[in-house]
This record gives C-alpha cells, structure tokens and sequence, in this order.
C-alpha cells in the first residue's frame, strides 16, 4: 500500500508539477494523536470530544463551520435562509436539499430517510443521546423527497442551523443502526465501532481507548481527495508527550489539544519540525465583580440579592480602573503564548459579535487608573496605601481555580492593583470543587463567596442568543434555585433584559449582530465583568502537512479531505 | 561525696604544690569537677558526625530564613523584582521565577512558613501523642477508651476532614487573625490534631513494659504519687521514641503543608512555602532545573538534618548508650 502510493506521488510528481492537482491517496499515510483516546466512533453516543472529532473523519452533516465560524454547505447544495426560501417566513422550519450523487462509503446513495431515521435515533424516549440538545424545539423531520429534509420546530427559531449541522450531529446510515433503536443503541458495537459514513475516510480497525486505523473512501464524492490513503488515529498519552512526538521525534503528524507552557511549547516549536496552530472560538477568560456583598458577617443571605449592593464595586469608576490597571498582553505572554489574545469583549467572536467599542483596555494605564480615582473622590484618607470608598477600604478577595497560569495571573494582577491602591487577598480553590456546583460548599463559583473571580466560559457553536441571556435579572443564582444560575457577576438592567427579548424575535443576521454588540458594550461597560483573554484551542502539526484550518467551531478536523504533504 | 569533702582543700593544695610532684598530680587528675548533666549529654551527642552536621545545617536553615530576609531585602511577592526566567546570577543568586519573583528572597520567606508550620506542628502531635499515650498505658482504665479513639483518628481519611475544618472554620479565623495568621493556626492545628496518633501508640507500648519494671515497683512500694511517677521515671525512659517521633513529625508536616497548598486549601497562592515552590517548579523541569532543586534541596536537608539530630540526641539521652 505504502510502495504503491509512494509510486503514485512520484507519477503524480512527474506527471504534473503543480502539487495541487494530486490524486487520492498520493500523500501517503497521515499520524494523528490525540492524548485522549476515543472510546466509541458513534458521536450520539459519547459527547466527547476525541469521539466527536474522531468520529468526524467518518460522519457528515449538511453543512460545517469553518475557520471563521462561517457556515459552508457540505452535504447540502447551499445554506438555506429565509431569502432564499430555505428557511419559512415564520422562522419554524427549515429545508435542506442534498447534494448530488452522494453516496455512503459502501456505495448506497444518501437520501432524506436516512436524515429522518437519524432524529429518531436521538430522540428515541428509551436512549440517552449525548447529543439531544441539538434537535430541543425539533417538533418533526420530515422527507420532502429523496433529496429533500424539512426539519419542523414547535416555536419560532431565528437560529434554526443546529440539526445537522457541525460535528456533533452528523447523518448515521438508516440501514446500519436500524436495529440499534432506543435501549439497543449500545449494544449495537459493530455499527457503533465502524459507522458507514459519507465522510473521506472508512474504518478499518477500531481498537477502544486505543487506536483507529483508517483509509480514503473509495466511494467518496470528490474523486481527488482525501490526499492521504491511510490514517492512523492513536489516542492517550499526555499533552507534553504528545507535543514531543509531533515536534521532537516526529512518530506523528498532528497533535491535539496542546494546553502547556507557552515558553516549553515555543522552545518545541523553535526545532523546526512542526507549526503550531491556533483555533479561536468563544472561550474568555474573565474577571465576575460581585454586585452584591459577600460580607461573612452576613451569614447564609451573602452574595445574594437579600444581602444589598456591593459596598464599592457596584461603582464602575472602581471597576475601569481596576481593567485600565491591567497589562493583558503580559498576562498572554507569560500564560497563554499562541493560545491567548487580550480581549476587552465577553463576546469576542465571530467576526459579526465582535465588538470594538472597548479596545481602549487594550494597553494598560496605571496612570489613568490612579487619576480616574482620584477624581472620582476616590482616595486614601487615612494613609495605609489603600483608597476608601465612602469609609470603606477598597480591600477585595480574589478566588479561581487552582491551576498554575491562574495563580500566576493572580500574583500579578494583585501587584498590578496594589499600584492603584486596592488591597487584594488571593485564594485558589480545587477545579473539581469550584466548578462542581455542588450547593452545600460554600466555595462554588455559583455561591461567589468573594469580591471577585475568575474563570473561562464559552458557548458551543456560533449563535450567542442563549449565551448574552445568561445575564438576564432573573438568571442570578441563589438558594431558592438550588444555586442554579448564569448570571454570576448578578448583574441586572431592564435595559438589558429588553435586548434578550428583542434578540430572541429577530431573525436577520445584520441585527442580530448589533443588538449582540450592544449586549457585550452594556455588560462590559457596566465593570461588573472585566474579559481579560481570548482562549484559543492549541494543536501542532509536522511542519510538511498543508491544508490545516483549524476551527474551533467545529471539529479540528473538518477539512481533513484537503490535508497533503508538500512535496 | 568525697569530691565535695576534698573540695576546700584543693586551691591549697595546688597553691602549694607549685614545683609539680608525682603524687599531686595523680590526685589532681583523677578530681572530676561535677557538672551538669547536659554536658554529659553534649559530650555523648558530639561524637556523632551525624548529628553534629543535622545541627549545624539547622543552624544554618534558621539563620537563613530569619536572618536572611533582613539582609536580603527583596520583597518575595514582587513581580518583575528581576527580569522573568532569569538564570543564577550575583543579582539573584538563586535566579527568578516565570514572573520575575526573585527565588532567594522566596526561599527565605517560604522556609519561615515551612519550618515553623513544622516545628510548632510537630510539638503541638508530640504533646497530644505523649499525653495520650503515657495516660493510656498507665492508667488501666482509660487504656481502651483512648487507644479506640487513636484507631478512630488512625481510621479517618485525613482529606475529606481537613476539607470540613477548613471549611467551617476558614472564614472565622480569618476575620479573627487575618488571611495568614488564620491559615497559619488552622494548618498548624489540623496537621498537629492528625498526626499523633503513632506517637501516641508507640509511648504507650514503652509505657506498659517500663510499668512492670523493677524500679518503676520499688517507686511505687514508697508511694510516689502517679505525676510523679510519669515525670520523673517513665517520661525519662521513653525520651528515645518520642525523639524520633518528633523527627519524623516535622518532615511530615512540612510534607503535608504543602499538599494542603497544593489542593488550594493552605495559604494564599502569592505566599510561598517550600512545598509551593518545588510544586510551581515542577513545571519547569526541563528549562530550570535549579528551581526545583532549590526548594528540594532545602526540604530533605532539613528533614535529614533533624532526622539526624534525633538519631544524635536518642543516644545521648539513653543513659545505658552514654559513655560507651
């Protein structure tokens, strides 16, 4: 296999010099790691990551995200909207057509049953589909003819782009899973270790928790990709191991999910061997200013509306001084490297949420933080270093996670606030108690017990409606909802709540994105919250692979069909 | 008493024996000054090579971290104190960490903490280890009452406890004696009130044999009262065990400090302690090696040492090793 495509590259060499006309199969053999391995190749079964990506190489949608978050068909002819009639007028339902000639790997054609017997495999009442949330407000799926889906949804739905569309919920074979219905999903391993998929690449060999072997689909619609013949897909390890074996000794061609030191990334990358790529969706990693006071003296009420305002931060002097004092490219540098740009915006992404009105936090200020509160009467009247506000010290307890980037970010945004005369007292928390929302600990990012804290939220896809509603007056969390609740900073405006309201009712997309600007301005010029960093997901390939967009709205995989080696 | 007899004679002897004669001098000799028997101790303790060097390396670790700070004035919390990720130099002798922290003046700071949460930990097991473990194996009665709670202690799982301690009483120790004087007598306590029950078990065994013994019978057969008994015979007799409980209890604590940093639960995250040091350093490995040797280095040196100065002090303490 391997001498025969070798031969192939070297036709296709001799044949043609231009190395964007290769053939199927003429780049050879292609190693991926993924230092989590994949347990099942079916992504309605296991939400994870490794298997959703994994399972990407085999199992389409109608359309994918790309690079920049911009939709592009894939097995549907084109995007359907309402200008187009794909979408109706009433926002409740939208209808796909599919390609031309596509055909499962073993030679079937696709049609619109196989489309219909997927939503039932998901929303089948006896299975658990990891992925459900993607067919919520589904009411029916019907096929309109062979080539034709209509998917129908109970309310109106100005996004109606989730079924079928991404990585996370692919079409599956009617005639493979047809008995693998409900409670017997499961049980079905064959389909679920060796899915038929639409997608460049069969299965093989699936070993669980091990290695997927894989190779080009010879059914596959463009009859020139995928340019590699055979993939292998090896799974475990840790993410520094997995760097070094793409970027030092080379057994591998593309590494995932890389989360380590920038200067040990960089020193790795500096070798020559591999390029390391950077994907940026949703992720912000943000300061929440509580709004309310979370005074221990107050007992069981603090940190929620019964316990009143904050004694100084519910004063957005406080809060811009306290951003303007922060050197968010250092905070990068030291912490993040490729993985990390300075934001000023809870909403970073995709281009058209994209605010600009808050660049200004860009470069830090210390100066202009100091005269900000100075002018603002803001200052220290009994000589300890530390400004009062209204007779109160501005004194505040800092908590996130324990994680060692974080507890540097800490230390140093602690000196940096020290400048401007407030008093910080640092605590870190375990992750796993943090974020395990568990109402009886009082150390909870939901119970805020702190002045202030700091994490990473995101959203999934690329629709920020239900991610801007997590700020609603109503989503504040506290005993009455089990501690349940979005809206962490408790921030509140009727102002605001109008714009949920109205995002909720609007279906062009030009709106949509203004009124999303106007939420994140609103938000982030209140100083409740204080973004600091855009994350970006982090892999590496060998520096002789080309065709990567990494994406971070979808699989980082999408594109696999165009991946090939330069010569 | 002979000594003491001879004694107001003996300026006049040597005032008049000027010209040294054979006889004098043999007398002279064999005098022996009384002394106290610390000194016996001292002497016994100097001949072991161990010991001695476990003592002058503490000497030293102390010095370094109490004397150190006031003449190695770089504050330990600054950032940017140096430029980041530098390497030893005569500005930093020790180097700075990935935020430009100068990493000597963080030692210095970071072996305050570790050295006291040890010592005064270990003191505070070694007394509730004795005290219990001398009541239990001398006083029949309460013998099964309280080596059932030392199983009880032995039994809990030590984390999800500390978590509960932490958790209820975080907040008002804080309010009472501010972040780091709250958390300093929060671990201090947890890590002292989990920690004795060994030394409360092995106390207990020396106590029953020494019990049974001839003179600890001939003692009572006089009617010494029982406070009496335990601190004038059986404490004496179990001096060596304790010692090397106490040995082993610092180590143990410094060790335990720093898990309990590591899981968030110890000192603020900007206040270094040795154990913080070598674990934000592991990171680092591969790049700057010294950083976790430094911090390394200090940990078991200090563990050796007074694993050592037990070692030294049980023998010179035993009075059947003493002199031999």
């Amino acid at each position: 296999m391997k001498r025969y495509s070798l031969l192939l590259g070297a036709t296709a060499l001799a044949l043609a010099p231009a190395a964007a006309m290769a053939d199927r199969g003429s780049s050879g053999h292609l190693n991926i790691i993924y230092w989590q391995a994949p347990s099942t190749l079916n992504p309605y079964l296991s939400g994870g990551t490794k298997e959703v990506e994994s399972a990407s190489l085999i199992l389409e949608s109608l359309a994918r995200f790309d690079d920049t978050g911009t939709m592009v068909p894939w097995l549907a002819e084109s995007i359907p909207t309402v200008e187009n009639g794909g979408v109706s007028e009433d926002l409740t339902s939208i209808t796909w057509t599919i390609g031309e000639g596509i055909t499962w790997s073993d030679g079937t054609a696709l049609t619109s049953a196989d489309f219909v017997f997927t939503w039932e495999y998901c929303t089948h009442p006896e299975g658990g589909c990891a992925q459900a949330s993607y067919f919520d407000g589904v009411t029916s799926v019907e096929a309109v003819d062979d080539r034709t889906v209509r998917v129908n949804f109970g309310a109106p739905t100005p996004f109606p782009y989730t079924s079928f569309v991404g990585s996370e919920s692919p079409v599956i074979q009617a005639a493979q899973f047809a008995d693998c219905l409900g409670a017997r999903a499961p049980e079905c391993t064959e389909a679920n270790f060796g899915p038929i998929g639409t997608g460049p690449f069969v299965v093989d060999e699936f070993r669980p928790n091990d290695v997927i072997e894989m190779s080009a689909n010879p059914n596959f619609r463009f009859p020139d990709r995928p340019y590699f013949g055979t993939v292998t897909f090896k799974g475990g390890g840790d993410a520094t191991a997995a760097a070094r074996s793409v970027c030092e000794t080379g057994e591998f061609d593309y590494a995932w999910n890389l989360q380590i030191d920038p200067t040990i990334l960089a020193d790795m990358e500096a070798q020559g061997n591999c390029t390391v790529v950077t994907a940026f969706g949703t992720s912000v990693e943000r300061l929440h200013l509580n709004q309310t006071n979370p005074d221990a003296a107050l007992g069981d009420i603090r940190s929620t509306a019964e316990a009143g305002p904050h004694p100084f931060l519910t004063n957005p002097v406080i809060g811009q001084a306290m951003s303007m004092a922060i050197d968010r490219a250092l905070l990068v540098e030291i912490g993040y490297g490729a993985g990390g740009q300075p934001t000023c915006n809870v909403l970073p992404a995709p281009d058209l949420y994209a605010s600009t009105a808050n660049d200004a936090c860009l470069t830090q200020d210390i100066a202009g933080a100091n005269a900000l509160l100075d002018e603002a009467g803001i200052v220290d009247t009994d000589g300890d270093g530390i400004r009062e506000y209204e007779g109160t010290p501005l004194s505040v307890l800092y908590q996130t996670s324990t994680n060692a980037v974080r507890q540097d970010t800490q230390a140093l945004v602690k000196e940096w606030w020290s400048q401007i005369g407030i008093d910080t007292e640092l605590r870190n928390i375990d992750a796993s108690v943090f974020f395990g929302g568990d109402p009886a600990s009082p150390d909870t990012f939901q119970k805020f017990y702190a002045d202030i804290e700091m994490y990473t939220n995101n959203f999934a896809g690329v629709d920020p409606q239900a991610y801007m509603a997590n700020w609603a007056c109503d989503e504040w969390p506290g005993p009455n909802t089990q501690w349940q609740g979005s809206n962490i900073q408790r921030f509140c405006s009727e102002e605001y709540d109008a714009l949920i309201v109205e995002m909720a009712g609007t279906a062009d997309l030009e709106r949509r994105g203004e009124i999303a600007r106007m939420q994140n301005d609103m938000l982030v010029q209140s100083y409740s919250i204080i973004p600091l960093i855009h994350r970006g997901g982090v892999s590496a390939h060998a520096s002789s692979i080309e065709g990567i967009r990494m994406s971070d709205w979808d699989s980082e995989l999408w594109n696999i069909m165009d991946w090939r080696r330069a010569e | 008493m002979t000594d003491n007899a001879d004694r107001p004679n003996q300026p006049l002897q040597t005032a008049g024996a000027t010209p040294a004669g054979a006889a004098p001098v043999m007398e002279f000799e064999s005098y022996r000054a009384p002394r106290n028997q610390w000194w016996d101790v001292w002497d016994q303790f100097k001949t072991h090579k161990g010991a001695l060097f476990g003592l002058g390396f503490f000497v030293f670790a102390i010095l370094f971290v109490t004397i150190g700070p006031l003449v190695w004035t770089i504050d330990p919390q600054q950032p940017f104190a140096g430029p980041r990720n530098a390497d030893p130099s005569w500005a930093h002798p020790m180097g700075t960490d990935q935020l430009g922290r100068d990493t000597m003046a963080r030692m210095m700071a970071g072996g305050q903490i570790s050295i006291a949460v040890g010592m005064v930990a270990m003191l505070l097991a070694l007394f509730l280890g004795t005290l219990i473990g001398v009541v239990a194996g001398y006083f029949k009665k309460l013998d099964g009452p309280l080596m059932r709670l030392t199983d009880l202690f032995l039994a809990m799982p030590l984390l999800p406890l500390l978590l509960v301690i932490i958790m209820l009483f975080r907040d008002q120790l804080r309010a009472a004696f501010g972040p780091e004087g709250g958390i300093f007598i929060l671990i201090v306590i947890v890590i002292g009130a989990t920690s004795w029950m060994q030394t409360a078990r092995v106390v207990r065994g020396d106590v029953l044999a020494i019990k049974e013994r001839e003179f600890v019978l001939a003692a009572r057969s006089i009617g010494t009262p029982s406070h009496r008994m335990i601190t004038r015979h059986l404490l004496p007799n179990v001096m060596s065990p304790i010692m090397v409980s106490a040995t082993l209890g610092i180590a143990n604590a410094i060790i335990t400090e720093s898990a309990l940093s590591f899981l968030g639960l110890g000192f603020p995250s900007d206040f270094p302690t040795w154990g913080k040091l070598l674990f934000d350093a592991t990171d680092f490995l591969q790049q700057h090696p010294e950083r976790v040797i430094w911090p390394g280095m200090m940990i078991s040196l200090t563990v050796l040492a007074v694993n050592y100065i037990g070692d030294g002090l049980r023998d010179a303490l035993d009075p059947r090793i003493r002199g031999r």
